[in-house]
This record gives structure tokens, sequence and C-alpha cells, in this order.
């Protein structure tokens, strides 16, 4: 993009790198740079995916035989509450925007950090408190009812540390509020000179859409998780019927939250993808406005599906074909982002780096989550297929091969921007087939174990089930094996990697023309931007005028 | 350690919900088969196709009109539209027992299924019910939520405490069928499981006679816990008795017009209400003295008293029995050993 001085890219400057820019751990951990905070996020989300999915292996070896084998029953319900408190709370929410959305977002837009600094370096140690008050009470024997918290078991039944869980939770979601609150205020107010709107990348859009969902929905599953709490240590009835209370009102509330949690986790990814896209294509987005208002689409209505997480609980009729026809229009947003995705790579210049598979992984499993989520929007066919496998297999296609394919891919592409780096090209390309194979290999087997009828949350099952857990477990090896291997070699690009250079992928966008790792203030120019999102090819200048000027 | 090597697809269908459910099944797998298709083709053709030649290219920008953008909007929702509605019909269908649907009843806790049949037989973790039969079972649990679910008959609803809920069947194969609590309930939620016999009709006549100790009907032991709670003295039956309460006659699926204005349909629900916090809503004319009975009646007990009053309307006052199918009467045929399932499991009673 051109500046009113040329970009500097590749000179030797005068001034220290981000990661150069201090070295002791007080310039950590008392930092205001959003990099840093971004790498301190990195770092501890890290820790929780990888404790995560120490759970994941556990619950899956155990389910290779039927018989309930390797653990016991109440160790097997806390493995499985802890992997999905840890995965969602403490991973999926925060991993692309506290991550890739800290270190990215003012460096998109031509800032020279968020809106809010030391906001942003509290929400991390929120962040770090929450998940500290977590593994407390895992440590001190964890918790079992599931990441749900269903009431009354979660109220009065449950022996696990359930407070001190929701208490952590609570406090995390402090985070996850300020992080939304201080995107806002970022793209509002620091575009730099010429950034309009209809200039930002489309994964500006996405965190934007994502940062309303977190300002709104948080404080509900805060006060919800208040409400376990009191009536867990004060006997209040809310949600016990036996106090007067209803255990589905808890459900409401529950997934008032976490119905648009699960758009929190999947929008930035799909902010990613569409960044990838462009870059690995070299063209501008198909339909730009269409998938940026998309975002919006999806924040909105994502709202008001709550209720068919609840369509056998016994809610009214009317209210279950309502959330029904909701949850089927949620669709087609996210329906229209994948064919917009697949035609950008028409008569574009596509390569075969490896976020790009990353990409093109992402779209054929997020198109599998979300065919068979409008399956289970289907009134009909969710009585089948509730709280079966179906379920489980349906939000990992979502949450894994949607959200972490993003998030890998999205730490590929930007890997060399954060560390200056260049990683091994083949080891990379080999975790994102392994990760595309094994990740297939887990959970496709589990949506025949849905409508074979296991239920989800079993210890123990009947033996006709075997084979399909036999093989999903061993998917989850591969799996594993796919998230380990890019661990080592990132690690080993930070001390033995080539020189990335300030546009490693020949890509458009502000955060490409600084140095690679970006100064401490992201840019050593006044920042304007006189063009639109991803003009590569001279001639597009006059088509994205016009559909800027129509939107 | 292979329990045995099968490699099953899809569930057993034993009723006629079950097909209707697989066909929507079977329509959704073949439009998500083109659509998932569709985009790998069109990814792995562009990906060919379009691959970079040159490390300085860039893609063309495309001048499509915004007609692309509105078939690709359009078309997913129409067909999203007509599954909507499918799905909904299937629902409505399934939410309301057709008449002349036999009531079960079953209560659950932690960890177990125990029914009542209409004649009294009891039955833990175990449903024994004739071909054929339209069976409407009426739940509520004892402490924390839990799901019944049967995968042969593609049919799921939650058990939840303090409400009832009712699902309805009508299995037209006999066999023994899965059945599965659903919703998470504490540390043997996977044990939670039992079986769905379904029998022919001369089988189940069999068992009922042969097999647990046949009771009373839910609605005689109801009969007998009016008199025993001595709901008689105020709701009163008979001529020249005064009352203190509401006549219960008829009472049943009923408009009941209440103190302070408005109006409540006396069902199960409210019923149960009723009886646990009788101040909750209160007869229009009537005084709220009554006593609470939370905590003096069981779930079960509360499901006969229920039973009970559901038989007013239609039968005399303190009539019994009024709700025993045909068949459980007859005699025990000469095969009822043999025609025995095998996993009857433990009665009480």
């Amino acid at each position: 993009m051109n500046s009113t001085q040329a970009p500097t890219a590749g000179i030797a400057l005068d001034r220290p790198s981000y990661l150069h820019d201090g070295y002791g751990w007080k310039s950590w951990l008392l930092t205001k740079d959003h990099k840093r905070i971004a790498i301190l996020y990195l770092i501890s989300i890290t820790v929780f995916f990888a404790l995560g999915g120490i759970f994941a292996m556990l619950i899956r070896l155990e389910l290779l035989t039927p018989e309930g084998d390797l653990v016991q029953a109440a160790t097997y319900n806390r493995l499985f509450t802890m992997h999905g408190v840890i995965m969602v709370f403490f991973f999926l929410v925060p991993s692309i925007p506290a991550t890739l959305g800290n270190f990215l977002i003012p460096l998109m837009i031509g800032a020279k950090d968020l809106a809010f600094p030391r906001i942003n370096l509290l929400s991390w140690y929120i962040y770090v408190l929450g998940g500290g008050f977590t593994l407390w009470a895992l440590i001190h024997g964890g918790v079992d009812t599931g990441w749900t918290f269903y009431t009354p078991f979660s109220t009065h039944y449950s022996n696990g540390y359930v407070v001190s869980t929701a208490i952590g939770v609570f406090i995390a979601g402090f985070s996850s509020i300020l992080t939304g609150l201080n995107f806002v205020v970022t793209v509002h107010r620091m575009r730099a000179p010429g950034m309009t709107w209809f200039r930002l990348p489309l994964f500006v859009w996405s965190h934007y859409a994502t940062s309303l969902i977190m300002i709104l929905g948080t404080p509900v599953i805060a006060v919800t998780l208040m409400m376990v709490a009191v009536e867990r240590t004060l006997n209040l009835g809310l949600f016990d019927p036996r106090l007067g209370g209803d255990p589905i009102l808890f459900q409401h509330l529950f997934w008032f939250y976490s119905h648009p949690a699960v758009y929190i986790m999947v929008l930035p990814g799909m902010g990613v993808i569409s960044e990838l896209i462009a870059a690995f294509t070299r063209k501008r987005v198909f339909g730009y406005t269409v998938v940026a208002f998309s975002s919006i689409g999806i924040a909105v209505l994502g709202f008001l599906v709550w209720g068919h997480h609840l369509f056998v609980t016994g809610e009214s009729v009317y209210a279950a074909t309502v959330f029904s026809l909701l949850s089927m229009l949620v669709a087609v947003p996210s329906a229209i982002k994948v064919f917009n995705w697949t035609a950008t790579l028409y008569e574009g210049s596509v390569s075969y780096d490896t976020p790009m598979l990353y990409a093109l992984g992402f779209i054929g499993l997020f198109t599998i989550g979300g065919l068979t989520g409008v399956m289970i929007a289907t009134l009909g066919l969710d009585l089948h297929l509730h709280d079966t496998y179906f379920i489980i297999a349906h939000f990992h296609y979502v949450m894994v091969g949607g959200t972490i394919m993003a998030y890998m891919g999205g730490l590929h592409y930007w890997w060399p921007k954060m560390t200056g780096k260049l990683y091994p090209v083949f080891a990379s390309r080999l975790s994102a087939l392994l990760i595309f194979v094994g990740f297939n290999l887990t959970f496709f087997p589990q949506f025949v174990l849905g409508y074979l009828g296991m239920p989800r949350r079993y210890w123990e099952y009947p033996p006709e089930y075997q084979v399909w857990n036999v093989l999903s477990t061993a998917g989850a090896s591969v799996l594993g094996v796919g998230y380990v291997l890019p661990l080592c070699y990132l690690l080993y690009s930070m001390v033995y990697g080539k020189q990335a250079g300030a546009n490693p992928w020949g890509a458009k966008g502000l955060e490409w023309e600084t140095t690679s790792p970006p100064p401490t203030y992201n840019f050593d120019y006044p920042v304007v931007v006189d063009e639109e999102a991803y003009e590569y090819a001279p001639d597009a200048r006059a088509a994205a005028r016009q559909e800027a000027h129509i939107a | 350690m292979w329990s045995s090597f099968t490699m099953p697809f899809f569930p057993e269908q034993a009723t006629g919900t079950a097909r209707e459910v697989d066909a929507m099944f079977a329509v959704w797998l073949a439009v998500s088969l083109f659509f998932t298709l569709l985009i790998a083709v069109l990814i792995v053709v562009f990906m060919v196709r379009f691959r970079r030649r040159h490390p300085d290219e860039v893609g063309k920008t495309e001048q499509a009109g915004p007609w692309l953008e509105i078939i690709w909007s359009v078309v997913p929702l129409f067909i999203m539209l007509a599954m909507f509605a499918w799905g909904a019909r299937l629902f409505f269908l399934q939410h309301k027992a057709p008449p002349g649907a036999v009531e079960y009843w079953a209560t659950g806790k932690q960890w177990m299924w125990k029914f009542e049949h209409p004649d009294g037989s009891r039955e833990i973790n175990h449903l024994h019910i004739p071909v054929g039969q339209t069976v409407k079972l009426t739940m509520t649990s004892e402490d924390v939520i839990h799901s019944f679910g049967v995968p042969a008959f593609r049919l799921k609803q939650d058990v939840n405490p303090g409400a009832y809920t009712a699902v309805w069947f009508r299995p037209d194969r006999p066999g023994t069928y899965h059945l599965f609590c659903d919703q998470y309930c504490g540390a043997e939620h996977s044990r939670m499981v039992g079986s769905i016999v379904v029998m022919t009709p001369e089988d189940y006549a069999a068992w009922l006679a042969g097999g647990p100790a046949a009771g009373q009907s839910p609605a005689a032991v109801g009969a007998q816990l009016f008199q025993s709670l001595a709901c008689y003295t105020c709701h009163e039956m008979g001529p020249g008795w005064m009352a203190r309460g509401p006549s219960l006659q008829g009472v049943y699926g009923h408009q009941v017009p209440l103190e302070g204005g408005g109006a409540v349909l006396a069902d199960e629900a409210y019923l149960r209400e009723s009886i646990l916090l009788p101040a909750a809503k209160v007869v229009k004319g009537w005084q709220p003295i009554m006593p609470t009975y939370q905590g003096q009646v069981s779930e079960e007990q509360l499901i006969d008293l229920i039973a009970y009053l559901k038989t007013l309307g239609t039968a005399p006052a303190m009539g019994t029995g009024a709700v025993n199918p045909p068949g459980t009467s007859s005699p025990p045929s000469g095969g009822t050993a043999g025609s025995m399932p095998a996993a009857p499991g433990p009665t009480t009673r």
C-alpha cells in the first residue's frame, strides 16, 4: 500500500524489534505492547491446549473398549468435564482473538497499539487468574458436572469442585469482555487516515463482530454461574425444584451465552480464512462486503438460536419451532462465506503454502460441520440425535475442524511476522496433512456412532459400538502427532529458521509493510491508506471501489 | 479385547417414527453429500487449474454480478425451509400422543428407571410392552435431569425433577431395544441403561400374568391414597358432605377458574403443583387452607394420585382399575416360561 513515506522493509534501522526491546522478565510481564501480550497469551493458551489434549487422549483410550477399565467412572466424568471446560473457556474462546487478534488488529489498521494497552495487559492477568482457579479445582479433585454445569446436578448432587471451577470461568469471562471492549474501541478510534470501514481486512470485520458477542454475551454466563454458586453454597432456590426453582431456567441462561460463544470461537477463524484465501490466491476475496456483513449477521442471529439446545427438555413446541427456523437461518450467512471463499480461488494465483493447506482443510471440515449443524436443527431429526455422539462429532467439526484449523493456519501465516523467522516447509505441510487425516479419522466415526444412538458422556457402552470407537481412538493418535509436530518445528525455527523478511508471502495488508518482527510501535512512518483491501491487481481497483460505493 | 466384531451403520427401526426420521436423514445426507462434493470438487479443480505458475503472479479480479451471490443465498435457504417444515411436522406429531394411547409411567432416579404398567405391574430398567400398542409414557425424576432415549424408536425426551414430560411410541416389531439415559446424571450415568422389550400380545399377556406379581393399577392405589391421606374430607365425593375444597369430579383436562382472575388447564402439572404447593394457584371461590403434601408423598404416589384423579371424570367416584388393558386378566398360557424374554429385569412388589 502506498504511504506518505516508502516502506522501510529490509533497511537496517536504529531501533529494536518488539522482541528485542528489553529482555528481563519485567519487560514481558509489565509490557503494554499488544504484540508481547499476544505472545503471553500464545504461551498460556498453548499450555491449556496441551492439558485439554491430554484429557482428550485419556478419554479416547478409555473408550477403546466397551468396558470401563482404564479409569473409574468418577474419574472419567472429571476427564471429560475438565477437557470441555479447559478447551472451551481457556483455549477456544481466547485462541484466535487474544493471540492473532491482539497481535494483528493494530498492525492491520495502521495503529501503534490497541486503544487501552493497560487494559489489554489486565485482561491477560485476569485470564491467568481464572485459569489458576480452575487448575486449583482440578488439582484438588476436579469437577464432574460436564462443561455445561446442568442443574440441579451441579447445585446439589455433584461432589466435585463446582464453585471454584465456576469462579475460574467467571473470572476468565472478564478477560474476554475487556478484550472485546478494547477491539471495538480500537477499530472505531484508531484506524489510520484513509483506512475506511470498507477497506478493513475481513479479519478485522470478523473480530469486530466477535467483540460484540463477547461484550453482550459474557455477562450472562457470569450471572448464571454466580447463580449456580449461590444455590450450591447458600441453598437458594433458583434452579432446584425442591426449593421452588426451575432447572430448565439454567439451561436457557447457560445457552444464551454458550451458543453465541460458538460464534466467538468460530467467527475469528472465518476472519483468518478470508485473509489466507486472499493472500494465497493473490486476489480480493470474492464479495468482500457480503462476507463482511455475513459476520455481523451471524453475530446478531447467533443470539436468537439458543433454544435449539432445549428441543427435548420439554420446552414449548412453538418455542422449539421458532428456534429451529432461526437456527437454519443462521446457516445461510455461513454458507455464503463458504461459497465466496471457493469462488475466490477462481482465476486466482493459487499457491500450496502451508497456511493455504490449512485454509482449504478448514473449508472442507467447516462445510461438514455446518451441514450436520442444520441436520440437528431439524426438529424431528434432533429427537434422535440430541445428546448423542452425532452432536459431539458436529461441534468438533466446527470447533476443531473449523477454529483450530484456522488458528493453525493463521499461526503459520503470521509466524514469520511474529518471529521474523521461516519454518521448515516439508514438516509444516506434513503436519497440516496429518491433522486433516487424523481429524477426520477421529471424528467421522463419531457421526456413525451418534446415529447408532451412542449417548455422549458414556464411560461404558454396548459392545456393538466398539469398532467405530477403535477407529476414533486411532485417529486421535494421528491427530495428537499432528499437533505436537508444529510445536517442535516452530520452536526450532525461532533459533535456526531463515530470516523471513518483511513480506515472505508477497501478501497485501499493512502488517506486511512493516519489518518482521515489527518494532514496538509497529510502523516507522505515519501510515496513510489510499487503496482498497487486497488490491493485488491494478485493474481490481475500479471494481473494488465500485463495490465499496454500493455498500 | 474385542467384544465382538460388528460394524453397524444404522440402528434398528422399530416404529413408524423411526422410518420417517431415517427418511429425513437420508434426504439431508444426500443434500450434504451434494454440497460437500460440490465444494470439494470446485476447490480441487480451481487449485490445479489456477495454480501459481510464477512467483510474482497475481490473481485476476472477476467482474461477476450479484446473481451468483443471490443464487447461493437463496438455494440453501429454500432447502432449509423445506427441511424445517418437514422436521417441524414430525416434531408436532411426536409431541402429542394420539387418542387411544395406553398410559404407562416412568420415574428416573440416580441411576435406574422405574416403570409402572397400567395394571400396576412394576419393573426396573426394563419395560415390556405389546407390539402394535400405542404407549404414552409420562415421566418424572426423583433427583436430577435424566433423558429417556430409545435409538430404535428415534426418540428422546428429558425427564425433569418437579415436572412431567411425556413421550409416545407405537413399536411395530417385536424385539429387545436399547434404553439409554441420554442426559448426563452423575457417576453411573452410563449404567442407567436398560431395554424396551416389545412382545407379541400373547407373550405380553403371559408375561404380565407370570412375571412380576400384578399389583393394583395406579388409579386403584391412588384411590386408596385418596382415602388414607384423607383428601376426601375436603374434596367431597358424595352428596351431603360439607366441602371445604373444590370437587375433583371431572377436573382433569378442564379449565379451572382461579382466585384473582385467570384460569388454568388442570393437567398433570397443575394437579401435581396443587398437591405439593396448594397455595400456588387457588381455585376461584375457595380459601387457601390446604396443607402442603411436599415430602409426604413420593413421586410414585403422586403418579398414582393423578392417575386416580384422571379417572374421576369418566368413571364413578372411587372407581378402581378403570384403565386395565385387555389381556391383563387372561390366564397364563402354556408357553409362559418359554416366551419370557431373556432379560425381564428385576421387579418390585
